[in-house]
């Protein structure tokens, strides 16, 4: 067993009563690496994602996180695996009862190992981290715009000082400048903080930008598997669809005049 | 051997400050261990503390090439130790740079103040005037609001919204028809047998016709159904207007042009007003039947006697009155779910709030009405 896969899916399979949704999924993710999980609109991503940390259990196949399979553990060691993972929903799913400010401590006083002075202070740091000033942290996330949700919920999410972090459609229902702050965003807090990253996500930009690694799933199969280039010389007709389109075209066809 | 929780971790040594003095006079601070969040946890004023007895002097040499593990926390601690200058003489591994970057390059935040509300007497009693003022205004314009559209409907009767008033009905009546007969039953039994008890002991037992038929037609009935009502429809009917807020439903219906009160709030009310007096009847007769029963055991009066001896000892008035209070509770409970619904904000603490309030407000402005109904009709249907 490899020490630097964080993540492994051995031929992971699951399926809501009659419905397939996935089937013989196999994919590693390497430590500090990005994987970009692509695909259209029900075809199973973020029940993958939700696999992935044991939210959900496959009906086939073995996750392993960290090393560990997953089905072998018991509750509180799973636990002890998700203090180790961040999550951000793709709604930011922040406890609407509580401040920003108490919503980013919540997990640090949940987990009971720091003093209240040290959890005020980690909480200004990781709002300074995202970007966001004072003002906000006392505002309550229904008083919130959609990039800053977004903020507060990744804030919250880096809480725990994570070594790896799932992210679903960490741009959706962001405008254009603000999901390109929010890719800068993670892209600097990857570089120094050095955890691994897994999306969802439809945004080719992000994709281009952010990803190392692309998985494309559809029809419940990975029908390709690789850096973007791989995966956009792949023959399969879906995949080509979705990496050939006209938008798809403009931002690599940008990118490759961008190195160039 | 069974893998404890703990062993999921990456083994974290404590973080540890170790001092060393050269020949020469000079001294190096090397920094050990893990200084992450798990690891700097416990001792972040310790290690704080014991750093700045040396930051001050610019000329230690610092090593931070013998820290085992470094996470955004311990740059913070180091950081905060140095307020914010950078050592003249440091060694830093290359891996670790970007973590203290961030602490040079921008600025953190300063801890936002709480706001502590202030709670003296006058704020306080002012808060609870507004509050009152609020809601019997926000309550006077809700059934404001029902009467104008009620007149509207009459003349445009083709808008009535018919569906969702019948699954009111649906939802607030039938599905409540177990739950008033179980509890109209057995409160039949419990007030037939008790008395009876009483009167037997008089050799009043003939009584029992009066005080059962009064009681229930005319208090019991309509009271208890009203209590279940609150309980059960009342509070699903804030809580869904509420949800309808949290998911911008409400919003959803204002845009479309479709008015909320008029598809909302006016058929809860209606269908209450049509489903509460049949629902008063349902649980009298259930209640009825275990008053008998329980007249039957305990002082032998039968069915057939009881009956006979009904009409003539209870008026048919007490029956009207239950019935035309049943009607007047229904709409009391939709107004009051309907007007703590709307109040929701959308989060989940004033969901919790708001449901609650809806529930004992419905049930103490029914008893209230209950007991205002007692004195106007003090002179009809006693015997």
């Amino acid at each position: 067993m490899s020490d630097e896969s964080v993540i492994r899916l051995e031929n992971v399979g699951t399926r809501f009563g009659e419905q397939v949704i996935h089937h013989d999924i196999n994919l590693s993710v390497n430590r500090g690496e990005i994987l970009g999980l692509v695909g259209k609109s029900g075809s199973g991503k973020t029940t993958l994602l939700r696999e992935m940390i044991g939210l959900q259990t496959p009906n086939e196949g073995h996750v392993y996180l960290f090393g560990e399979r997953l089905d072998k553990l018991s509750s509180e060691q799973l636990a002890a695996l998700h203090q180790r993972c961040g999550n951000l929903f793709q709604g930011g799913a922040l406890f609407s009862a509580f401040n920003v400010f108490d919503n980013i401590a919540f997990p640090l006083r949940e987990s009971h190992f720091v003093d209240e002075s040290l959890v005020r202070q980690l909480v200004c740091m990781k709002l300074g981290m995202v970007g966001l000033d004072r003002e906000a942290a006392l505002r309550l996330p229904a008083e919130l715009s959609g990039g800053m949700v977004k903020r507060a919920a990744l804030a919250r999410a880096l809480a725990l000082e994570p070594e790896l972090l799932l992210l679903d459609e960490p741009t959706s229902g962001l405008d254009p400048l603000a999901s390109e702050d929010f890719i800068k965003l993670l892209s600097t807090l990857h570089q120094e903080l050095g955890f691994t990253l897994v999306m969802v996500t439809h945004d080719l930009d992000v994709m281009h930008d952010l990803c190392h690694v692309l998985a494309v799933l559809a029809d419940g199969r990975l029908l390709a598997y690789g850096s973007a280039a791989e995966v956009r010389r792949s023959e399969e007709p879906l995949v080509r669809e979705f990496f050939h389109g006209a938008h798809a075209e403009r931002v690599f066809a940008n990118a490759a005049w961008a190195i160039s | 051997m069974p893998m404890s929780a703990q062993a999921l971790f990456t083994d974290t040594q404590p973080p540890a400050i170790r001092v060393e003095r050269t020949a020469d006079g000079f001294i190096t601070i090397k920094l050990t261990g893990h200084w992450t969040l798990r690891g700097v946890a416990h001792h972040a004023d310790r290690l704080m503390r014991e750093l700045r007895e040396y930051t001050p002097d610019p000329e230690v040499h610092w090593n931070l090439n013998t820290i085992s593990a470094l996470d955004s926390v311990g740059a913070f601690v180091l950081w905060r130790a140095t307020e914010g200058r950078r050592p003249r003489h440091l060694v830093v591994r290359p891996e670790h740079v970007p973590l203290f970057r961030r602490w040079t390059d921008r600025r953190v935040p300063l801890e936002p103040e709480q706001r502590t509300a202030r709670l003296d007497i006058v704020t306080s009693t002012a808060q609870i005037g507004r509050l009152a003022v609020e809601h019997v205004s926000g309550f006077l314009s809700l059934l404001g609001q029902f009467v104008l559209d009620c007149v509207w409907l009459l003349r445009h009767p083709m808008s009535t919204p018919w569906r969702d008033i019948s699954a009111t009905i649906y939802q607030a009546g039938v599905k409540a028809l177990g739950i008033t007969a179980l509890v109209g039953f057995l409160t039949g039994v419990v007030v037939s047998y008790l008395s009876s008890l009483e009167l037997k002991s008089f050799g009043a037992g003939n009584f029992i016709v009066v005080i059962v038929g009064i009681g229930i037609l005319r208090e019991l009935g309509p009271m208890l159904t009203a209590v279940l009502v609150a309980g059960r429809s009342g509070s699903a009917m804030a809580a869904q207007l509420g949800v309808m807020r949290l998911t911008e439903e409400l919003d959803a219906l204002s845009a479309m042009g479709v008015s909320r009160s008029l598809r909302l709030v006016l058929p809860k009310i209606v269908a209450m007003i049509m489903v509460m007096p049949l629902l008063v009847v349902w649980s009298d007769i259930l209640a009825m039947l275990g008053g008998m029963f329980a007249a039957r055991a305990t002082l032998g009066i039968g069915l057939g006697r009881f009956l006979s001896a009904f009409p003539e000892a209870v008026p048919l008035a007490n029956f009207w009155l239950g019935v035309g209070k049943g009607a007047v509770f229904g709409a009391l409970v939709a107004l009051v779910a309907c007007h703590y619904g709307l109040r929701i904000k959308p989060n989940t603490e004033s969901l919790a709030v708001e449901t609650t309030s809806a529930v004992v407000s419905a049930i103490t402005l029914a008893i209230i009405a209950d007991a205002v109904f007692a004195i106007i009709f003090r002179g009809v249907g006693l015997p």
